[in-house]
C-alpha cells in the first residue's frame, strides 16, 4: 500500500512539476551545458564552477548585462552526447541565446540542429574545425582557436625547438588520443603536416571506456620511443596518461597536451616529476587579475560558488571565465548591435560575429594580461588567435615562452576544404542567408 | 462495475481470440490510441523531441529484449550493440540508396541486426543463464568495436560519427534530418511501433511464442515434447535483434540526429534490461511501462526540483534520478519480482470486483 501511495506521490508530484513551467521574463537565458558526474568530472567540475562563477559575477556586481540579469542554469550532460541533445532540446524551448555544448561529440550533433532551430553554438576552441569558416557556418562559433590551430601550434612550438620546420624530417612524434570524435578531429590536420614536413605521425588511440588503463598504449610507446608526444585527452585520460609517462620515463618537456589536456589534478596526477610537461593555453594562469579577484569577492566569498577554495582559479578554471567572458561580451555587442537590451538568439549571432574585444575593453574588464585582444568576422568564426605555451613546474602551471601564433596559412585552406566536404556528405546543407552586418 | 466482462458472450472463434476480448480493454486501447494521435497537436516540441519519440523508440527496444530474456529465457547484454547494428546498417542503406523511402530501410535494416543477432546467438544452444550474458556481452564489445574501427561503416567520416542526412518521403515531407518536425517524426515513430508490436503480439501468443516459453518454463520437457531448441532458441534471438535494430534505426534517425560508437555502449543495453526487469519479465505492456519509468524518471526530476522551488544543482539531480532508478530495480526485485506489469494486472483484478470486493 504504502510503495503504491509512494508511486501515486511521485507521480502526483511530476504532473504538477511538469504543469508550472517558468515563465519568460526580462532576462538573458544562458545555459551551461556541464558534467559534474561521470568519468569526465575531473576536467568538468572546474569548467563548469568557472563559467558559472562568473557570470553569476556579473549579476552581482554588475546587476546583469546593461541592466538585465542573465539567468543561468547548468544541464548535466554527463559528457554523454545522448543527453546533451535532450538538454539541448530543453533549452531550445526555453529561449536560450547560445549553447555551450562542452563536448564535441554534442556539439557535432547540435550543429546541424541549431542552423534549423536558429541558436547560435559557442564551442570554444573545440568541436567541428571546420565550423570557422562562417559562411558555411554561420551559427556556430569556435574562437579562440580550431583543434587544427591548436595542432599546428604544437608542430610550430616543437619545429622552433629543432630549430625549424626542416629539422623535423625523420622524427617521430607521437599522438595519443581519446578515440572519440574529439580525439579525431585532428588527425586530418596532422597526417597533412607529416606528409609535408616528412615526419612519422604515430597513432594512439585511448577508448573512452579503457583510459583509465593506458598500460598497453604507453608500452608501445615505449617500444617506439617517438621523439615528441602530442596528446590530446578529456577525464580521467589525462591524468592517467601523465602518470604513465611518468612510469615509463618519457621525458615530460618533449610531452604536449593541448588546451584541454592543462587541468591542475591532470599533471598534478603526476607530481614532482611530472616537471616540464607542456600544454598549449590562451588566457591567464593564476588568480593575480582583477576579473578573478571580483570574482572571489562577490561569488566565492559570499557563497555563491561550488568551488572548492583550493582549487579557485586553476587553469581550467580560469577558462570556463575566459569562456563565460566571451558569452558575456557576445551578449553586450548583441545589444549595441540591435539598440535592445533584451535579445533573442539571431540578436546573440551577430553579436558573437561581430565580436570585437580591444585591448582597453580588457582593461575595463579587469582581463589586461588575461588574454589577448580577438576579433571575429562574418567568414572567420574563429579568429586563429595567438596561443602559448605553459609548463608544469611541479606544483603549478608556469608561463613558458611568448604568445605565437599557429601556422594560419596551412590550417585556412584546408578548413575550408573540410568545410566543403562537410557540407557535401550532409547535403543539402542550408546556405547561408543571415546578413552579414559589418563587413 | 466500470471493468468487468461479464455479459459478454463471445460467438466465434475469431471473437474469442481476439488480442483484446473485454469490450472494456477495447474502449481503453482506443481511448489511449486517440491520446497518442492527439498528443503532438497539444504538446511541446520538447516533450515531443526529447520524451515520447525516444520513449516509443526505447519501449521497442525493451520489447526486443522482453522477447529474448522475458519470453525465450535467455539473458541478454547485447541489446544496445544490437541496436547499433540496426542504425549502423541503416545509414549504410540510406547512403547507398538516397532515393528509397526511409521507413523501408528503417525496417530492412533490422534484417541485418537480426542476422548479426542469430549468429551470437548460436553460443546459446549449448551454454545457458549467466555464461550466455557473458557470450552476448562479448557481441556486445565486438560490434562497438566494430563501430569505432570500420571506417567504412561510418563513410569514413572524420570524427568517426554518423549523421543523418535529410531524407524526405510520401511527397514532399521532411522525415528525418534536422529540419524534420518533431510532429512528423513522433508519428512516424507511433506508426513502426504500433505495427510492430501488434505483429510481436501475435507472434508471442502464436505457435512461435508458446515454443519460446516452453522453452524458457523447461527446456528438456520442451524437447521432449517435440520443440526443436534449435529453430526455438534463434528466432527468438532473430526477432528480439530485428526488434532492436529497428529501435536502434530509429533512435538515430528519428530522435538524436547523429550519433558516436558510444551511444549504443554497454550502459544503454543496461537501460534497456532496467527497463524490461522493472516493466516486467514476459509482458508487452510492461516494456512500455518500464520504458516510460526508466526514461520519464530522471526528465521528470530534473524539472520537478526546481519547479518545485527545491533549488538544487543539476549534477544532484542526476545523483538523485540514479540513486532512485537503483533503489527502485531492488525494492521491484524483492516486492514484485514481475514488475510494473504485475501491478498493472493486479489493479485490474481489483478493479473488476470493485466496488463489492468481497461480493
Amino acid at each position: 500500500m504504502r510503495l503504491k501511495r509512494l508511486i501515486a506521490g511521485t507521480i502526483l508530484a511530476g504532473t504538477l512539476a511538469g504543469a508550472a513551467l517558468p515563465a519568460f521574463a526580462e532576462e538573458l537565458f544562458v545555459p551551461l551545458f556541464s558534467y559534474r558526474t561521470g568519468p569526465y568530472a575531473g576536467s568538468g567540475i572546474p569548467i563548469a564552477n568557472g563559467m558559472h562563477d562568473y557570470l553569476t559575477m556579473l549579476n552581482e556586481r554588475d546587476g546583469g548585462i546593461n541592466g538585465v540579469k542573465l539567468r543561468i542554469e547548468e544541464c548535466e550532460t554527463g559528457y554523454d552526447t545522448q543527453k546533451g541533445v535532450e538538454c539541448y532540446e530543453q533549452v531550445k524551448g526555453d529561449g536560450a541565446l547560445v549553447i555551450s555544448p562542452y563536448s564535441t561529440g554534442i556539439t557535432l550533433q547540435v550543429i546541424p540542429k541549431a542552423s534549423v532551430d536558429k541558436i547560435p553554438v559557442l564551442s570554444m576552441a573545440y568541436g567541428l574545425s571546420a565550423a570557422a569558416v562562417g559562411d558555411t557556418f554561420p551559427w556556430v562559433f569556435n574562437p579562440p582557436d580550431t583543434y587544427w590551430d591548436g595542432a599546428s601550434a604544437i608542430i610550430t612550438d616543437i619545429a622552433s625547438r629543432e630549430g625549424g620546420k626542416e629539422n623535423l624530417k625523420g622524427k617521430k612524434i607521437g599522438y595519443i588520443f581519446l578515440d572519440a570524435g574529439y580525439g579525431r578531429e585532428a588527425i586530418p590536420l596532422l597526417e597533412q603536416m607529416s606528409s609535408d614536413m616528412g615526419f612519422e605521425l604515430l597513432q594512439y588511440p585511448v577508448p573512452g571506456k579503457e583510459m583509465q588503463n593506458q598500460s598497453s598504449q604507453w608500452l608501445n610507446i615505449r617500444r617506439d620511443k617517438p621523439d615528441y608526444m602530442i596528446m590530446w585527452g578529456w577525464g580521467a585520460m589525462n591524468p592517467t596518461a601523465v602518470k604513465e609517462a611518468t612510469k615509463i620515463r618519457y621525458p615530460m618537456d618533449k610531452f604536449y597536451g593541448v588546451w584541454w589536456s592543462g587541468g591542475n589534478d591532470d599533471a598534478a596526477a603526476g607530481g614532482e616529476d611530472a616537471k616540464g610537461y607542456r600544454t598549449l593555453n590562451f588566457h591567464g594562469v593564476g588568480a593575480d587579475y582583477p576579473v578573478i579577484a571580483d570574482i572571489k569577492k562577490h561569488v566565492v566569498d559570499a557563497g555563491k560558488s561550488q568551488v572548492d577554495p583550493a582549487k579557485f582559479a586553476d587553469n581550467l578554471y580560469n577558462r570556463g571565465v575566459y569562456n563565460s567572458m566571451l558569452i558575456a561580451e557576445g551578449i553586450r555587442r548583441a545589444q549595441e548591435l540591435s539598440g535592445k537590451t533584451v535579445i533573442d538568439a539571431t540578436d546573440m549571432r551577430n553579436g558573437l560575429e561581430n565580436l570585437d574585444i580591444t585591448e582597453e575593453r580588457l582593461k575595463e574588464m579587469g582581463m589586461e594580461g588575461f588574454a589577448l585582444p580577438m576579433k571575429l568576422s562574418c567568414s572567420d568564426h574563429s579568429g586563429h588567435h595567438k596561443v602559448y605555451v605553459v609548463e608544469w613546474d611541479g606544483k603549478d602551471w608556469k608561463k613558458a615562452g611568448d604568445w605565437f601564433s599557429p601556422d594560419v596559412e596551412m590550417v585556412r585552406p584546408l578548413l575550408e576544404k573540410a568545410a566543403a566536404e562537410y557540407v557535401a556528405s550532409n547535403a543539402p546543407w542550408p546556405e547561408r542567408t543571415e546578413a552579414c552586418m559589418s563587413n | 462495475m466500470l471493468y468487468r466482462e461479464s455479459g459478454q458472450y463471445k460467438t466465434s472463434y475469431i471473437a474469442d481470440q481476439a488480442i483484446f476480448p473485454i469490450r472494456e480493454d477495447r474502449i481503453g486501447m482506443a481511448i489511449i490510441g486517440a491520446i497518442a494521435l492527439a498528443i503532438p497537436f497539444f504538446a511541446s516540441d520538447f516533450f515531443l523531441n526529447a520524451i515520447m519519440t525516444p520513449f516509443l523508440i526505447l519501449a521497442l527496444a525493451a520489447i526486443g529484449l522482453n522477447i529474448l530474456t522475458g519470453y525465450a529465457g535467455q539473458l541478454s547484454l547485447g541489446s544496445g550493440a544490437f541496436m547499433g547494428v540496426g542504425a549502423y546498417s541503416c545509414y549504410k542503406l540510406t547512403s547507398i540508396f538516397p532515393d528509397v523511402n526511409i521507413i523501408i530501410l528503417v525496417m530492412i535494416s533490422g534484417l541485418f541486426s537480426a542476422g548479426i543477432g542469430v549468429i551470437f546467438g548460436l553460443p546459446s544452444l549449448r551454454i545457458k543463464g549467466l555464461y550466455l550474458a557473458v557470450t552476448t556481452l562479448a557481441a556486445q564489445f565486438f560490434l562497438e568495436w566494430c563501430f569505432i574501427r570500420i571506417p567504412w561503416l561510418y563513410n569514413y567520416n572524420a570524427s568517426g560519427a554518423i549523421e543523418v542526412p535529410e531524407r524526405r518521403g510520401f511527397g514532399d515531407i521532411i522525415l528525418t534530418g534536422p529540419s524534420a518536425p518533431a510532429m512528423t517524426q513522433y508519428f512516424v515513430v507511433l506508426g513502426i511501433v504500433v505495427v510492430v508490436t501488434l505483429a510481436v503480439k501475435n507472434i508471442v501468443r502464436g505457435r512461435i511464442g508458446r515454443q519460446w516459453m516452453m522453452i524458457r518454463d523447461m527446456d528438456i520437457a520442451a524437447e521432449l515434447m517435440g520443440v526443436r531448441p534449435l529453430t526455438a532458441k534463434l528466432s527468438a534471438f532473430a526477432v528480439s535483434s530485428y526488434l532492436c535494430g529497428v529501435a536502434g534505426a530509429m533512435f538515430i534517425f528519428f530522435y538524436l540526429g547523429a550519433a558516436e560508437p558510444s551511444a549504443f555502449s554497454i550502459t544503454l543495453s543496461f537501460q534497456i534490461l532496467f527497463m524490461v526487469i522493472l516493466g516486467g519479465l514476459g509482458s508487452l505492456v510492461g516494456s512500455f511501462f518500464g520504458a516510460a519509468f526508466i526514461w520519464g524518471l530522471p526528465i521528470v526530476l530534473r524539472a520537478g526540483f526546481p519547479a518545485l522551488g527545491i533549488g538544487i544543482g543539476a549534477e544532484t539531480v542526476f545523483h538523485i534520478a540514479t540513486m532512485i532508478v537503483g533503489a527502485l530495480i531492488i525494492v521491484f526485485l524483492i516486492v514484485e519480482p514481475h514488475g510494473l506489469a504485475r501491478l498493472w494486472s493486479l489493479g485490474k483484478e481489483k478493479l473488476r470486483v470493485w466496488p463489492f470486493p468481497y461480493g
